[in-house]
């Protein structure tokens, strides 16, 4: 089983950024299909038969997501989170470089049956030139009729605002991200109420992945059954894996679900780089628990790499290679989650500062063992601490590390230096 | 005082929104890419055109990292360290763009041709890693000599932060891979403030002035009235 192209079936042909190319390769077909063939609420159920789950990390049902709101409630609002922020995640921004117009299509649908007139789409500042790409295609679209008032004579309307961020990884957090919309400092809220409930201005709410929602043109056009077909009996569908690091051939592969491992690392991402051995990787982003060459036979599927201790997340790929320190990995994830911490609650605000000190002073050397059993001490009054999941992941992969490689840390207590980088110490594996 | 363009397009994002606290993002980013940086005059007129507090609009955009409380180089350079792009030689990228630069990360060189940095934060070009961006372009798979070519390159064109025109509402001004674009008042304004290549910007001022935007305005709370906090079982001793 090599590469099953679904999303990414047309990318690489030569304009298909532009509205005449992509409608020329059938785009646009599944929004008047859906227009045609299913009212609002058949649409949800569709989507809910064909087991399609949110792309963005956690994995929930859409179709469910979807069937939260409340009935008769109106002004609702969809946001498509294009906030990508996690560390070894790329996957949105080539979804939106090489298909802009398979997400705004996408958007359409959702917005069509949530019964949605203001659709946004909120993207990370940092993918600058990828707004003025999607600004450009919804002006093309809108001028098409493809967004508007009466779209194609069905008598809905809705229109699309692109909304840019300005560097924040705590708004790819669906509360954060609606707070951030709002016009306010982007820190996520308590749930319940949810955003299906509450969320934009007080108002039912539903925020979508980037991916999520471009596989809906062709959900719509294939049905739902057809791609419950695709992948495993729980994970349906493809997936977008971002595969980086001490790899020969790093990028964005599309994968049926169920895949194992090994075949993505060595048929897709060609192997190792250098001839070296793996020794470990991420398989779902920076937030994700670190899993051991014994792994790679695991299939790509959520609740497999669940049951191994980790999670498919954001589809992330991060494979090291045994030269790698898991220490300053460790390191530079744990600055990650102190840089970004929204600073709201106490646990993650003030862990993540301990973490980060920790790890520094243990990536030189400089830390007693006594200092080091703080650590398993400060990520236990972090994880499920926090107020929202962030302040939780910044403790998953330094623990999995920390218990996988727990010589390699020790090795690094009063080393004066890092011990792996100046080879003074054997590697050493789990 | 902002120009009347960016003004205009201020009014036109705050009507954009259902609500118009929304459109203080990309308000802000007009004001970057009109002043070089967020000063404390284009927030106070911010404020007053979307009816908030000049605190309120201040208080938001500290939460952000890609606003410039402060004045920048013409160029700005972003270098990833984060997992992947370290695994691939980011801390080598940074090095050599130090000694390149002559700066530490978050300064500015003296001539104000360059403010670079290193981030944690993932750029998300893990795949061409490593990566940066300049004046928020994506440049992957670097290397010392693609970074030299690339600044040396940088150095003889205008800033970027010169404040010589932007695209509407885009996070950040052009540079000279993508020429500004001309509005529909026509070609991009050039308020006299760009700086001719090759020019020493002198260090512009650090001080803030006193925020002293008037109060204008209500600001009814999009969310509806608060909801009253609920109490938590408390843990006892043996959960923990």
């Amino acid at each position: 089983m090599a590469e099953h192209r679904l999303l990414t079936k047309n990318f690489g042909t030569e304009g298909l950024q532009t509205l005449a190319v992509y409608e020329r390769l059938g785009g646009y077909q599944g929004l008047r299909e859906a227009f045609q063939r299913f009212t609002p609420e058949t649409l949800v159920d569709e989507v809910k038969a064909s087991g399609l789950r949110g792309r963005g990390g956690a994995g929930f049902p859409t179709g469910m997501k979807w069937g939260f709101l409340p009935k008769d409630v109106f002004p609702r609002y969809l946001c498509c989170n294009a906030d990508e922020s996690e560390p070894g995640c790329f996957k949105d921004r080539k979804l939106i470089d090489e298909n802009p117009h398979q997400l705004i299509e996408g958007l359409l649908i959702a917005a069509y049956a949530l019964q949605v007139n203001v659709a946004f789409i909120y993207i990370r500042g940092e993918y600058f030139d990828q707004r003025l790409l999607l600004e450009r295609c919804v002006e093309e679209a809108r001028a098409a009729g493809h967004i508007g008032t009466d779209i194609h004579g069905s008598g809905f309307s809705c229109d699309v605002i692109v909304h840019g961020g300005a560097g924040a990884y705590i708004c790819g957090e669906e509360t954060a991200l609606i707070d951030s919309l709002e016009g306010y400092r982007g820190q996520p809220r308590l749930k319940p109420p949810f955003p299906a409930i509450k969320g934009l201005y007080g108002k039912p709410t539903v925020v979508n992945n980037v991916e999520t929602l471009s596989n809906l043109p062709h959900i719509v056009q294939r049905g739902g059954a057809w791609f419950k077909s695709i992948g495993t009996e729980k994970s349906a569908g493809t997936r977008l894996f971002c595969c980086s690091g001490h790899i020969n051939r790093p990028g964005t592969y599309e994968m049926a679900m169920g895949t194992p491992i090994r075949e993505l690392l060595e048929e897709e991402c060609g192997g190792m780089w250098k001839d070296r051995s793996l020794k470990a990787f991420q398989p779902g982003g920076g937030s994700m628990q670190v899993l051991l060459p014994q792994h790679l036979d695991l299939a790509l599927d959520m609740d497999a790499v669940q049951q191994a201790g980790s999670s498919l997340g954001a589809g992330a790929m991060v494979f090291m290679d045994e030269t790698t320190c898991m220490v300053n990995v460790s390191m530079r994830l744990v600055d990650f989650y102190h840089h970004e911490s929204c600073g709201k609650c106490a646990p993650c605000r003030e862990g993540t500062y301990f973490e980060s000190d920790l790890m520094h002073r243990l990536e030189a050397g400089a830390c007693t063992s006594e200092e080091l059993n703080t650590l398993a001490d400060i990520c236990d009054n972090m994880n499920g601490k926090c107020f929202c999941p962030l302040g939780d992941t910044a403790t998953w992969f330094v623990m999995s590390a920390y218990k996988a490689f727990r010589e390699e840390f020790d090795a690094h207590c009063g080393a004066g230096s890092c011990p792996v980088r100046s080879g003074a110490a054997q590697l050493v594996t789990a | 005082m902002l120009g009347a363009a960016t003004r205009k397009e201020i009014t036109a994002l705050r009507d954009r929104y259902p609500h118009p606290r929304s459109a203080i993002l990309p308000c802000l980013w007009a004001v970057q890419n009109e002043q070089g940086f967020l000063t404390v005059e284009g927030m106070t007129e911010v404020a007053e055109i979307l009816h908030l507090a000049p605190s309120e609009v201040q208080a938001v955009s500290t939460f952000y990292s890609m606003y410039f409380q402060k004045p920048a180089g013409a160029h700005h350079v972003l270098i990833c360290v984060n997992v992947s792009c370290a695994l691939r030689g980011a801390d080598d990228i940074v090095g050599h763009v130090e000694r390149r630069l002559a700066c530490p990360s978050g300064g500015t060189t003296a001539d104000g041709a360059f403010t670079w940095e290193s981030t944690v934060e993932c750029l998300g070009a893990c795949g061409g890693a490593p990566a940066m961006q300049v004046d928020h372009h994506f440049h992957e798979n670097l290397t010392p000599d693609a970074v030299d070519a690339l600044l040396d390159r940088l150095r003889s064109v205008p800033g970027a932060h010169a404040g010589a025109g932007a695209p509407p509402s885009g996070p950040h001004p052009p540079t000279a891979e993508t020429p500004p674009l001309a509005t529909a008042e026509g070609p991009p304004a050039d308020d006299g403030r760009a700086r001719a290549a090759g020019e020493v910007v002198a260090a512009p001022p650090t001080e803030r002035a006193e925020m002293t935007g008037p109060r204008t305005g209500t600001t009814a709370n999009p969310r509806g009235p608060r909801s009253k906090p609920r109490r938590r079982p408390r843990p006892s001793a043996d959960d923990l």
